[in-house]
């Protein structure tokens, strides 16, 4: 139905979305990688690719890489169609990822900037920078194999995001990473996505979405099963329970009012008091019926939507399928 | 600067800058020369005397013997031929020559004996055989009357005069020659492949071990990478050839200055005879120095030039491949044997069919098939091969090559990025597919 949209509108849209994968197709032999898959990533945002393992994430970014291509479909870049010259524009950082070990971190850091299209004194410029910013300048003339794993990974983001890329692609960033080193790179990512640039993650770790993400898309069997923002998927994925609090004198008569309208069920949270803790689907009543009724029985403590985490949206959509 | 540039650099630096690569470059040739002197040493120490006790009843043979630094005669003739036998077994002796009474020549000839614990060597039997021959030949001559000295002049020993059919006069020993220059070239070539290719291999390896190849890979082709590797690291045995070249040069430099002034010191005292020898020793020469500068040296060169190009590239596209294929480097092994084959297969067929038939229907078969071309047709070429014959052979080679390198990438381009796969030749022919 998108498609039947005029012409004019597609491209307006077109330039809002720094990347737009359409209908992509990926076989190896007779494993479909990918099917049809569609995703379209708005400009400054952080979205989140979810999927299990062997879902089909990796196989799609390589080929927004360029790494390899579509059997078939179509990808957009900033407006245009993929073409070798937005190499330059794509940051990536592999899972699978790793530096020459006997080369010097100064050396590797500006060939591999140069390969992304800078020059050498835009490079050497950009790197200074970042090094200060880490405060890794005394790394220049070490050979990589006598850094640890955490201060190879934060010349490995160094090398991702020195050519100034407008999309960055980051395939399960944290993995390897201390908490203090995981929480700077953290904040890197969003001072950089505050500046501008868009931010595709790859990850199955879901606390981090949960926190970064505005955007999401779950992969999952090569198919791509969810995609919004992250608000209207919870909303899509609303059970419309919810958790209340009430001190009350008489707990069977209101338990046994409350049955005759909702379903009802034990839960516990944090609170002050030693009120009665339940939590109540409301069907298709709204959430002022339900209150109007506790309130005329007690006092309310608590009374609060329960909003699905990205966790239970994940493995409820992959669990059913 | 081009991304295939900055690769080439890139690799060809870190080729150089490797210790291994310094250490090999001055330590190997070194250690060339240094095996080369030790076995010319081991060859000319001597053996151990040997001393042959000789039991000569006929009393005339003996004499004949002429002990040297090598093997010492003693005469036993009066002593107990069942003694002497003991003392064999005792070790006392090498060995014991027995040379019975000579009553008729064929029970002479039967009854002659060497007897020892060690198996002797084959041609001091046969030194002994002409020994004794020569004697009873002169006896035989005496007695039946005829002047020896007379026989001597009428023997003759011909030495066949070798001509071309252009009428320049030829040389013998000269194909020895040549297939020893074409064979050094078709050998560089070989060793330059075996060297270079693993190298390219082993760097394949390394960037998939390491982890950067999906990094790298995000910024250039995996042809590009592939071609860089290949070019760079040859670039690097090139400077390390020239380098070897270079101190050969050096070395033969001043070797010859050096030799030079101990001639001059010696030079007075040199007499005629010894001119003489230097003379008609240096006309040989000189007949041996004009035939190879008649040679196709420009041909010659200028296909090595080729060929190396063409057969290196072509093997280090195998290479590249095997590398990318396998996550550690004994894995490759299994692979590497049908790229060594054909390479030692040239050199044989160079050895053993172009010396004695340069231009027969093996030679020029293998001369034409790309994997064995480059090394047969450099062995071919000081024999001088028809051009058209080196222009099919190099096509051939080159759109082999192109050929390889294009299904090269395809298995490169796969296997870079399969980790943890042991593959067989079944899963490489799936990857072309991909």
């Amino acid at each position: 139905m998108i498609f039947e949209i005029d012409v004019e509108f597609c491209n307006l849209k077109n330039m809002s979305n720094i990347l737009e994968v359409k209908n992509v197709v990926k076989q190896y032999g007779d494993y479909t990688a990918l099917n049809e898959v569609s995703l379209t990533v708005p400009k400054g945002s952080i979205y989140g690719l979810l999927g299990p393992n062997g879902a089909g994430k990796t196989s799609l970014i390589r080929i927004i890489n360029q790494i390899t291509m579509p059997d078939s479909g179509e990808i957009i870049l900033d407006g245009e169609k993929l073409n070798p010259s937005h190499v330059s524009t794509i940051g990536y950082m592999p899972e699978e990822r790793g530096l020459y070990k006997t080369m010097k971190v100064g050396e590797q850091c500006l060939y591999l900037a140069q390969l992304k299209g800078l020059s050498k004194a835009e490079a050497k410029r950009e790197l200074e920078y970042w090094f200060d910013r880490l405060e890794i300048q005394g790394w220049w003339n070490k050979k990589m194999q006598e850094l640890s794993k955490g201060m190879a990974q934060k010349v490995q983001f160094v090398v991702t995001v020195l050519h100034k890329p407008k999309l960055l692609i980051l395939d399960e960033p944290f993995s390897g990473f201390d908490p203090v080193n995981a929480n700077l790179i953290k904040d890197e990512i969003i001072e950089l996505n505050r500046k501008g640039t868009s931010v595709i993650f790859s990850t199955h770790r879901m606390e981090s979405v949960e926190e970064m993400c505005d955007h999401i898309a779950l992969i999952h069997k090569s198919n791509k099963l969810i995609e919004g923002k992250l608000s209207d998927v919870k909303k899509q994925f609303r059970t419309n329970d919810y958790e209340v609090g009430i001190l009350t004198e008489n707990i069977e008569g209101l338990m046994y009012d409350l049955s005759q309208k909702f379903t009802l069920s034990q839960t516990d949270f944090k609170s002050l008091h030693d009120e009665l803790k339940l939590q109540i689907n409301i069907g298709t009543s709204t959430p002022n019926e339900l209150l109007n009724l506790l309130i005329q029985r007690g006092q309310v403590t608590h009374f609060m939507e329960k909003i699905p985490s990205v966790n239970d949206i994940f493995i409820q959509t992959v669990s059913d399928k | 600067m081009s991304k295939l540039s900055l690769i080439i650099k890139r690799e060809f630096v870190a080729k150089v800058r490797n210790k291994s690569f310094i250490v090999m470059t001055f330590l190997s040739p070194l250690l060339f020369v240094g095996i080369a002197v030790f076995v010319g040493y081991l060859s000319t120490m001597k053996a151990d005397l040997k001393t042959i006790a000789v039991h000569d009843q006929s009393g005339k043979f003996f004499s004949e013997f002429k002990s040297d630094e090598e093997y010492k005669y003693v005469d036993f003739s009066s002593i107990n031929l069942q003694v002497l036998k003991d003392s064999i077994v005792s070790e006392a002796y090498e060995g014991l020559l027995v040379i019975p009474k000579e009553d008729d020549s064929v029970s002479f000839q039967k009854g002659i004996q060497y007897i020892s614990n060690d198996s002797p060597s084959v041609m001091f039997i046969s030194d002994i055989e002409e020994v004794i021959n020569h004697k009873l030949t002169q006896e035989n001559f005496q007695k039946a009357g005829l002047d020896t000295l007379a026989i001597k002049k009428a023997k003759s020993d011909v030495s066949i005069h070798l001509t071309k059919a252009t009428g320049e006069e030829a040389l013998k020993g000269l194909n020895e020659i040549k297939i020893g220059i074409g064979g050094a070239f078709g050998y560089l070539i070989m060793m330059f492949i075996v060297i270079y290719g693993n190298m390219v291999m082993r760097s394949v390896i390394e960037e998939k071990v390491s982890r950067i190849i999906e990094v790298i890979i995000s910024s250039v082709k995996p042809f590009q990478l592939m071609m860089g590797k290949i070019i760079g690291t040859s670039l690097a045995g090139i400077l390390q050839f020239l380098i070897w070249a270079f101190l050969g040069l050096f070395a033969m430099f001043v070797l010859s200055t050096f030799f030079n002034v101990q001639m001059g010191a010696t030079s007075g005292m040199e007499d005629q005879a010894m001119q003489m020898a230097k003379q008609e020793m240096g006309g040989t020469m000189q007949l041996y120095i004009a035939e190879l500068w008649n040679l196709p040296i420009a041909t010659i060169l200028i296909s090595f030039i080729f060929y190396f190009i063409g057969g290196y590239f072509l093997y280090s596209s195998f290479y590249a491949s095997i590398g990318a294929a396998v996550d550690n480097e004994t894995d490759s092994q299994q692979f590497l044997l049908p790229i060594i084959m054909p390479l030692i297969l040239g050199v044989y067929i160079g050895f053993f069919t172009v010396i004695n038939d340069p231009h027969g229907t093996v030679a020029t078969v293998f001369s034409m098939i790309p994997l064995t071309s480059p090394i047969v047709m450099m062995m071919r070429i000081p024999f001088g091969v028809p051009l058209w014959q080196i222009a099919v052979s190099l096509i051939i080679l080159f759109a082999t090559f192109f050929l390889v390198v294009w299904f090269a990438a395809k298995i490169y381009r796969v296997g870079i990025l399969m980790y943890g796969k042991k593959p067989t030749w079944k899963e490489l022919y799936k990857w072309l597919k991909y």
